[in-house]
């Protein structure tokens, strides 16, 4: 039943309404030969659903992030899928794709639902399952984030085309693959704290300088792997959410950005001006400021993108995001925790999932419920960062406690 | 792949064009049917690029797609046309730890892939160092 409705204000226009996530689960990450896609997007909305003590009949509308389905398993019309294996049936579900971005744009669909007032209990959810395929089959379907005619179809790589950002990097910035190499350390160590990590075992810089090459700079730990997994939250209005938890963590935005599809006609390869862009104006809608954040989960699909990531959402000027790395400034407990979670690198990157997974850690975090070594004392206030593509896509989105 | 969707972009693909908008001068590649700066006031043609240009960046692939695997380790560069506009393809004629950012190459007529035994073969652009002087020179740029 609905409590709450369309929101006038007094000026007639649509008010935008405050919007709190309640509960929020992810599956393990990883490689799963026991589950498929349907026992993966089932696990993850049973322990959501669990979670905020609701029933699945209070839910309205379902927004999935899916990137390719029908690369990886061969299933398309994932959002029926899920709604149907969730006992949904007959709300409205959709999936939503833009690569790797997908899971931050389902988010900000259902953010939109529910702020616009046409929806009050809303489920994002995102599901990936990547180990089905061959590892160079879904380097194809990976490299569809791509511009196909321009960039693929010359050889280009996912990692190739990070590769090529990296490498410019260097010479303009003096970067080394050793501060590389160190983001990756860092995301390890955090990850071997997370018992539903891809990943657990932490590294050492020589191991990570030592292993072998997929795109020159990158070597395999500057690559996210190859992961299955699911991850839901459910959304509400924050006038209602106190219903269904103690502790709901408020949406202040949730912002999404679009750029030129291959990084040909780019500004500047170095720069992702979509996070630029969707960063500014989420910083701008939440009145906070960048000192005001505690937690912050970016998209380090490769070791280059999380140092481009934090300066491009202006924690620190562009060119200097690897100096972090040197002192140690981004672990838990340091000036700027990044992805306490173990980021995309250790905790996995289930493409589609990411950007809901992303959201997971920062309530885990925001509410004090993250494992002993990767808490963020007193966090307060976390942003999400998740990108599609090269940089075509990127979604921001900022939280804090209620 | 069926054969019209590589005969599609061939043209484009052999004499290495891109677009030009008329009434700003703005020229783009990938080739494009609209200047962002003039929208509907920009006038889209044809432009044939020289093919000359300079390593913006590059990387060794080692890890490729099936319908590359057979080249790998291969250099994918990213090249600054004289004209301005950034292209990407492979960089032939020159051994991976020969190449340098600001290294002047010229784009060649090559084959891209074989889809697979019996399918269509793909040609197109790649680039090769324009000369040997680069060698003896630092890396600039
Ligand atoms: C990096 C990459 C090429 C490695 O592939 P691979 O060498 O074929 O890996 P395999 O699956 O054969 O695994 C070999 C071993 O390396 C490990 N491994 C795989 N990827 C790894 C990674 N990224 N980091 C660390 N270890 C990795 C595996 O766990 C496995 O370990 P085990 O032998 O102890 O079981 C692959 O993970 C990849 O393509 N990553 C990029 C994915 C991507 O582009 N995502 C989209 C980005 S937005
Ligand atoms: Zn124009």
């Amino acid at each position: 039943m609905r409590e709450t409705g369309v929101c006038i204000g007094v000026d007639g226009m649509i008010k935008k309404r405050d919007v709190a996530i309640i509960s929020a689960a992810t599956t393990r990450c990883g490689e799963q030969w026991d589950k498929g896609i349907k026992d993966l997007a089932w696990e993850a909305g049973v322990k959501a659903v669990e979670e905020a003590g609701i029933s699945g009949k209070d839910i309205e509308y379902l927004v999935v992030g899916n990137m390719s389905g029908g690369m990886f398993v061969g299933q398309e019309h994932i959002g029926a899928l899920v709604a149907d294996f969730l006992g949904l049936n007959p709300i409205p579900s959709l999936r939503v794709e833009g690569a790797c971005a997908s899971g931050g744009i389902a988010f900000f669909q259902g953010y939109l639902a529910v702020a616009s007032g046409l929806y009050d209990i809303v489920a994002v959810g995102g599901v990936e399952k990547m180990t089905d395929v061959e590892q160079e089959q879904a380097t194809t379907a990976l490299s569809g984030a791509m511009d196909f005619e321009w960039e693929a179809y010359f050889g280009a790589t996912f990692p190739g085309i990070y590769a090529l950002m990296a490498r410019r990097y260097m010479h303009e910035y003096g970067l080394k693959r050793e501060s590389l190499a160190k983001v990756a350390v860092k995301n390890h160590y955090h990850g071997s704290m997370n018992p539903l990590a891809h990943f657990r075992n932490r590294i050492t810089v020589e191991e990570a300088l030592n292993a072998p090459m997929v795109a020159d700079p990158l070597g395999k730990y500057d690559c996210c792997p190859i992961s299955d997994g699911a991850a839901l939250v459910i959304l509400a209005p924050l006038e209602i959410a106190k219903k269904y938890t103690d502790t709901p963590i408020i949406v202040k935005s949730s912002v999404m950005a679009s750029d030129t599809l291959s990084l040909l006609r780019r500004r500047d390869i170095c720069t992702l001006d979509a996070t630029v862009n969707a960063a500014e104006k989420a910083f701008k809608l939440a009145h906070l400021e960048r000192s005001q954040v505690d937690v912050i989960e970016v998209h380090d699909c490769f070791t280059i993108a999380e140092i481009l990531a934090i300066e491009d959402l202006g924690f620190v000027k562009k060119g200097e995001g690897w100096k972090l790395y040197e002192e140690g400034e981004t672990y838990v407990g340091g000036r700027l925790p990044v992805n306490t979670d173990g980021g995309l690198k250790a905790s996995g990157h289930p493409v589609g999932a990411t950007g809901v997974k992303q959201i997971v850690e920062l309530v885990k975090q925001l509410r004090g419920e993250a494992e002993k070594g990767r808490q963020v004392d007193n966090a307060e206030v976390g942003l999400a960062h998740n990108v599609g593509g090269s940089g075509a896509t990127a979604v921001v989105t900022i939280l804090s406690r209620g | 792949m069926a054969p019209p969707a590589h005969w599609r972009r061939a043209k484009e693909r052999y004499r290495l064009l891109g677009s030009k908008c008329e009434n700003c001068g703005s020229i783009y590649f990938p080739p494009t049917k609209v200047c962002p700066k003039c929208r509907r006031k920009g006038k889209m043609v044809q432009t044939e690029f020289s093919g000359r240009g300079k390593v913006f960046s590059y990387t060794i692939i080692h890890a490729a797609p099936k319908t590359f695997e057979k080249y790998t380790p291969y250099i994918l560069a990213l090249v600054e046309l004289e004209e301005g506009p950034k292209v990407l393809s492979q960089l032939v004629d020159c051994r991976p730890e020969e190449v340098k950012i600001g290294m002047e190459v010229e784009a060649c007529f090559r084959k891209l892939f074989e889809q697979d035994d019996e399918g269509i073969i793909s040609y197109g652009f790649k680039f090769r160092p324009i000369d040997d002087s680069w060698r003896n020179k630092q890396s600039q740029n």
